[in-house]
């Protein structure tokens, strides 16, 4: 039986894991972006730091973040039940 | 289907495609042998033209299907790697194959915000949207609209919105595989996008969803394939590790030492004043239009009226007189792009990896990352995939998969600017005009590079070579010394990267009006199989439509295609998203909102581009940072201001935030 108490715990969590992906997301490519002349003193496996975090370093924390989101939902299915049958 | 059955098909898939892929690498690997035992480079072009749409042909022959589910979702049965290499290849577009990397060749820092755009739209999409619309589980966006708002007009919004994004982004599809085709294989570009249309054609008009969703992963496999071998060659001839992502950083120093150096070159510096003196030329001509219009062409007129019949020069003359303008405001038009071109080239050399130093520069690129990636959230025809996976769970990991066969070529792309212009700065620059490389001449043949010895010194100034974006990708294999056949399998690439765009634009398209307008508006009395057939027969005449609009090669292409994730970021994003995020969103909000979101964005659009509109000095290309955020505003204004949405429709939002119950994938609907 799902219950509303279920449904809106369930979906405070999600909230909760959406946020912090979001602010993950927005650091890796926009604040990155607006400190990339910064950045590029410091040098990582031969790229400027600032070029490389758009180039490499955003897109594949973009990944990691998806994998991570998928694998964490569905735990959270299973806490509250909420998974298909 | 049950988790047993679930994986024998998952395995069967792999399998299929694990023989596809030994299959096609033993095709190369014959036409390479071939080439080297005298297989003239006609026959090779051919062999990959007529071999990949054979292929693609094929597919959609054994998929071919009229059954609804599987017509319009692939029977919800796309395990999520193949969904996801499916959504990649439906992703990827000719621009992202082999414009992208010229992108970033010619932009340096500012070509990223394609990188970052296109990918990080991928996040928004997995965590805000793909899973929500598998568990509501029916078949197109504007089904959702309709179910979560309630009345037609949202479902009418939707329709008109997913017409006017895909058109513009099918069209340019269209002009890239005329192109590819008529380059490789010396047809005219007319007959290449018969030919290309015909292998798209098949595919969907056959098997629609279900043909479609197969061919993509067939040629994603392609793509990817043809893109990593020429880079990892030059990464290898370059730097003698074969691993481009991680090599290039070796690029980019030799890059910004080279590039520093030019800035004080005396013989570049004499370069750039002859663009400078060029540029304020075609000022001074465009300030005398129309007459100068007039003038010009006289000039050339009486010229070739003073010519013999029979002197070589009266060719050069005919040509000239063809290509010049045909009105004044063509005239306008093209003399204002070569005037910025002369421009960009009597400045020196910037840094290739700072970002913009100044604040306009900044915000337009941050602004324009933004568009992409909401754009990116907000297209119809890759929403439409994630209907596709036989659960909610396999949605979440689809996107995740989808995200990550695309990171596999952006990841790369990079890397082949790099590579290029290093090349560039090396082994072109400073060389004698009669020693040009090969692949220089070649490409320069065909307009894709002009070099020319503007301060008449005999040797290549940087100054003096303009690549067109275009260039990079198609020139690398030649740079890298790699043997024609490598060259085919690029343009084979290109064309799967825009045949299966073309196909899953097309299908949305198709479904917006035989699903969603006849079907649930006209006439909902018609029988399962008539609909799929009205869906077929509206394929044929789009792309036609499509076909026809492409054959004029309009110049204005590559900007409709950045307008439409504009468009798509400032309706279809906020109404999706807001519908299951915001339960206090009603029908009321929703639609103000689109329509607010829309008309801001195609006001910008048009009046940035020709009437001179500038807020905060935004380009035409991020118009949807102005529309989207007046979307999302009014929607959340309007909504407050007016009743509730009915208890129906709360409990329906909330049905639709978790797994438990979602129409299972894979039986008859």
């Amino acid at each position: 039986m799902v219950t509303k108490e279920i449904i809106e715990s369930y979906w405070r969590e999600n909230k909760a894991l959406m946020y912090l992906i979001m602010l993950i997301w927005f650091t890796v490519s926009y604040v990155a972006a607006v400190f990339a002349s910064a950045l590029n003193n410091i040098s990582i496996i031969g790229f400027p730091l600032g070029y490389y975090m758009g180039a490499q370093g955003s897109i594949v924390t973009f990944v990691v973040l998806n994998y991570y989101y998928s694998m964490k939902m569905n735990q959270l299915d299973q806490k509250y039940g909420l998974q298909e049958d | 289907m049950a988790n047993n059955a679930m994986n024998a098909w998952s395995k069967k898939l792999r399998q299929i495609y694990g023989v596809y892929t030994g299959v096609f690498v033993l095709f190369v690997v014959s036409l390479w042998i071939g080439e080297s035992l005298g297989l003239s480079q006609k026959y090779i072009g051919y062999a990959f033209l007529f071999g990949t749409i054979g292929v693609y042909a094929a597919i959609g022959v054994l998929s071919r299907t009229s059954v609804v589910a599987e017509y319009y979702v692939a029977g919800r049965k796309v395990p999520a790697v193949f969904n996801g290499m499916a959504t990649a290849s439906d992703w990827m577009s000719a621009a992202s194959f082999i414009g992208m990397a010229g992108a970033l060749y010619l932009q340096g820092y500012d070509g990223l915000a394609f990188i970052m755009g296109w990918t990080g739209g991928y996040v928004l999409l997995a965590v805000m949207v793909a899973p929500y619309l598998r568990k509501f589980g029916q078949f197109t966006i504007p089904d959702f609209l309709e179910e979560r708002y309630g009345g037609k007009l949202p479902r009418m919004i939707g329709i008109l919105s997913a017409l006017i994004v895909s058109f513009a982004y099918l069209v340019a599809q269209i002009t890239g595989v005329g192109i590819i085709t008529s380059r490789f294989v010396g047809i005219p570009f007319e007959a290449g996008v018969f030919l290309g249309l015909s292998g798209i054609l098949v595919c969907s008009f056959l098997g629609g969803m279900r043909a479609v969703t197969w061919t993509q992963v067939a040629q994603y496999i392609i793509l990817i394939v043809a893109y990593m071998i020429p880079v990892v060659a030059i990464s290898y001839k370059q730097t003698g590790v074969p691993i481009p992502q991680l090599m290039y950083g070796q690029a980019l120093q030799v890059i910004e030492t080279k590039q520093k150096a030019l800035v004080n070159d005396i013989k570049e510096i004499e370069v750039r004043q002859e663009w400078k003196k060029k540029a304020d030329e075609l000022s001074a001509k465009i300030k005398g239009l129309p007459e100068s219009w007039q003038k010009g062409k006289g000039e050339l007129e009486d010229k070739l009226k003073n010519t013999q019949t029979g002197d070589p020069e009266r060719a050069k003359i005919e040509k000239a007189l063809k290509d010049y303008p045909k009105t004044a405001d063509e005239a306008k038009e093209k003399w204002t792009a070569a005037m910025k071109e002369a421009q960009a080239m009597s400045k020196p050399p910037k840094s290739y990896v700072a970002p913009p130093s100044d604040t306009k520069g900044i915000v337009n690129f941050l602004a324009l990352t933004f568009c992409l990636m909401v754009g990116t959230a907000g297209l119809p025809h890759v929403l439409m995939r994630f209907y596709t996976t036989p659960t909610v769970r396999e949605a979440r990991s689809s996107a995740a998969w989808a995200l990550f066969f695309i990171f596999l070529l952006y990841f790369t792309a990079p890397a082949y600017a790099a590579f290029a212009r290093s090349e560039v700065l090396t082994n072109i620059v400073g060389q004698a005009f009669t020693a040009l490389p090969a692949w220089v001449s070649k490409w320069a043949a065909v307009g894709l590079i002009s070099i020319k010895d503007m301060n008449g010194d005999g040797i290549i100034q940087f100054s003096e070579i303009i690549i067109r974006a275009d260039a990079v990708v198609l020139a690398t294999p030649e740079i890298a010394g790699l043997p024609y056949v490598v060259a085919g399998l690029i343009a084979a690439g290109g064309l799967a990267a825009a045949l299966s765009t073309a196909d899953g634009l097309l299908i949305t398209m198709s479904n917006a009006i035989s699903h969603d307008l006849y079907y649930k508006i006209i006439n909902p009395n018609i029988s399962p199989s008539t609909r799929v057939k009205i869906g077929k027969a509206l394929l044929l005449v789009l792309a036609a439509i499509g076909a026809y609009v492409a054959s004029f090669k309009l110049a204005i292409i590559v900007e409709l295609v950045a307008w439409a994730f504009s468009l798509a970021a400032a309706t279809f994003f906020p109404a999706v998203v807001l519908g299951i995020w915001d339960k206090r969103m009603n029908k009321a909000g929703a639609v103000s909102g689109m329509i607010v979101g829309l008309l801001v964005t195609a006001y910008y659009i048009i009046g940035s581009r020709f009437y001179g509109v500038e807020w905060f000095g935004i380009k035409t290309i991020a118009s949807g940072i102005f529309g989207f955020p007046a979307n999302i505003v009014v929607a959340l204004i309007i909504s407050r201001i007016t009743p509730a949405p009915s208890k129906e429709l709360q409990e329906f939002v909330d049905s639709i935030r978790y797994p438990k119950g979602a129409i299972k994938g894979g039986v008859e609907e």
